[in-house]
């Protein structure tokens, strides 16, 4: 049993994920491409700009997750893989990667939810692999922020929260 | 589990706000939500019952501006605290880096306190997390109260210290912000450590941000 661990995304990792959502973007003619961890932070974004808070949009998204985790394992599943929200005109499609993060690919009428599943089910892979590296290189311990960054956040909270 | 994002430039840190139903969880976060400047805060959300009590979690972000270069942002979340809502505290509970544990001091409460405090560490354990190593604080709200209960009676129930173990921290540790008392120190022998707490009125604000301070100064510590 531990602590909190710390795992960081560097911009390597944003540019492999970046090409690979544009690929989907294209490819499943689809609007938007999230990617959000299951603790609820924004990873990374590709094609139109959301129109949305993307941090609450995150946060709701992990809920909305791990909820329907919880409800699958009621049914004796381990999992919903995948779940589909539609609108009248945008509708959400989210999938499971690497049991960490959460693809999210926001589309409208000028796709269809066959040909997003599909698309969405090619990179999926591809994602896994690159997160699971990710989070196998992270060692317990490691100093990931530079000296004096400590000192000044406690500046900022005393500013911000009174001291 | 603090997220930091080297491509777009952001930490980003999840505290929870735990403890027994209508015990002033929510209460925090509406003082803090109205009292932070605008620009250093996001949207807030509630997802809450018709009657206003908390069904799935309140949350609310708030960003302490760019710091040696990465957008630093804390990500408060309360849990409902209804005993039957447990399968949505242990969901809010996952990742989380920084705990405050928000007591109802009225002595009727004392027993809702005990069994929220035993469901926080019965519900980190099964996420594999270890209360004791992790930034944690506890609030004793509601002081202004006829019926609030005397302090030594809430510490010896709710935070009676736990033994240390590791002897790099077997050393005395005062209480940065109590005068006169420890966090660490040897009883008996043994060397007990217990965690730090603050006295509020939530509703009034009395103590919140100094808890929230005192939290968020720990969980930085941690990425040190």
């Amino acid at each position: 049993m531990s602590g909190a661990s710390t795992w960081s995304f560097r911009e390597e990792d944003a540019a492999k994920i970046g090409t690979l959502l544009n690929r989907l973007l294209r490819e499943a003619n689809a609007r938007t491409a999230l990617l959000v961890d299951r603790n609820g932070q924004m990873l990374s974004t590709a094609g139109e700009e959301p129109r949305f808070d993307p941090v609450a949009f995150a946060t709701l998204t992990a809920a909305d997750f791990s909820a329907n985790d919880q409800l699958a394992r009621m049914l004796g599943e381990n999992e919903f893989a995948a779940l589909f929200h539609q609108g009248e005109k945008d509708s959400l499609y989210l999938a499971d990667v690497a049991r960490r993060v959460i693809l999210v690919v926001l589309f409208d009428n000028r796709t269809t939810l066959g040909l997003v599943k599909l698309r969405v089910r090619n990179v999926q892979e591809e994602l896994s692999a690159i997160f699971i590296a990710m989070f196998a290189r992270e060692a317990p311990g490691e100093r990931r922020v530079e000296t004096g960054f400590v000192g000044e956040a406690e500046d900022e909270i005393d500013k911000l929260f009174g001291s | 589990m603090s997220l930091i994002n080297y491509a777009s430039r952001e930490i980003n840190c999840k505290l929870v706000y735990y403890g027994p139903g209508l015990g002033g969880k929510t209460t925090n976060l509406e003082y803090i939500y109205e009292k932070v400047a605008p620009a250093s805060k996001g949207k807030m959300i509630s997802l809450a019952t018709e009657t206003e009590r908390t069904l799935f979690f309140d949350f609310l972000p708030v960003d302490l501006g760019t710091i040696r270069g990465f957008k630093t942002r804390f990500h408060l979340y309360t849990v409902p605290g209804q005993v039957y809502y447990n399968a949505s505290r242990k969901l809010i509970l996952k990742g989380v880096d920084g705990v405050v544990f928000v007591a109802d001091s009225q002595m009727e409460r004392m027993e809702a306190n005990v069994e929220s405090m035993q469901n926080l560490y019965d519900n980190m354990t099964q996420h594999g997390l270890d209360l004791t190593r992790l930034p944690f604080i506890i609030q004793y709200n509601k002081r202004d109260l006829p019926n609030a209960a005397p302090l030594p009676q809430l510490q010896e129930s709710l935070n009676p210290g736990w033994q240390v173990e590791d002897p790099v921290r077997m050393r005395p540790q005062a209480d940065p912000n109590r005068q006169g008392e420890m966090l660490i120190q040897e009883v008996d022998g043994m060397w007990v450590e217990r965690v730090p707490y603050f006295e509020a009125v939530a509703l009034r604000g009395d103590g919140v941000f100094d808890t929230l301070r005192a939290i968020s100064k720990l969980v930085l510590k941690t990425l040190g």
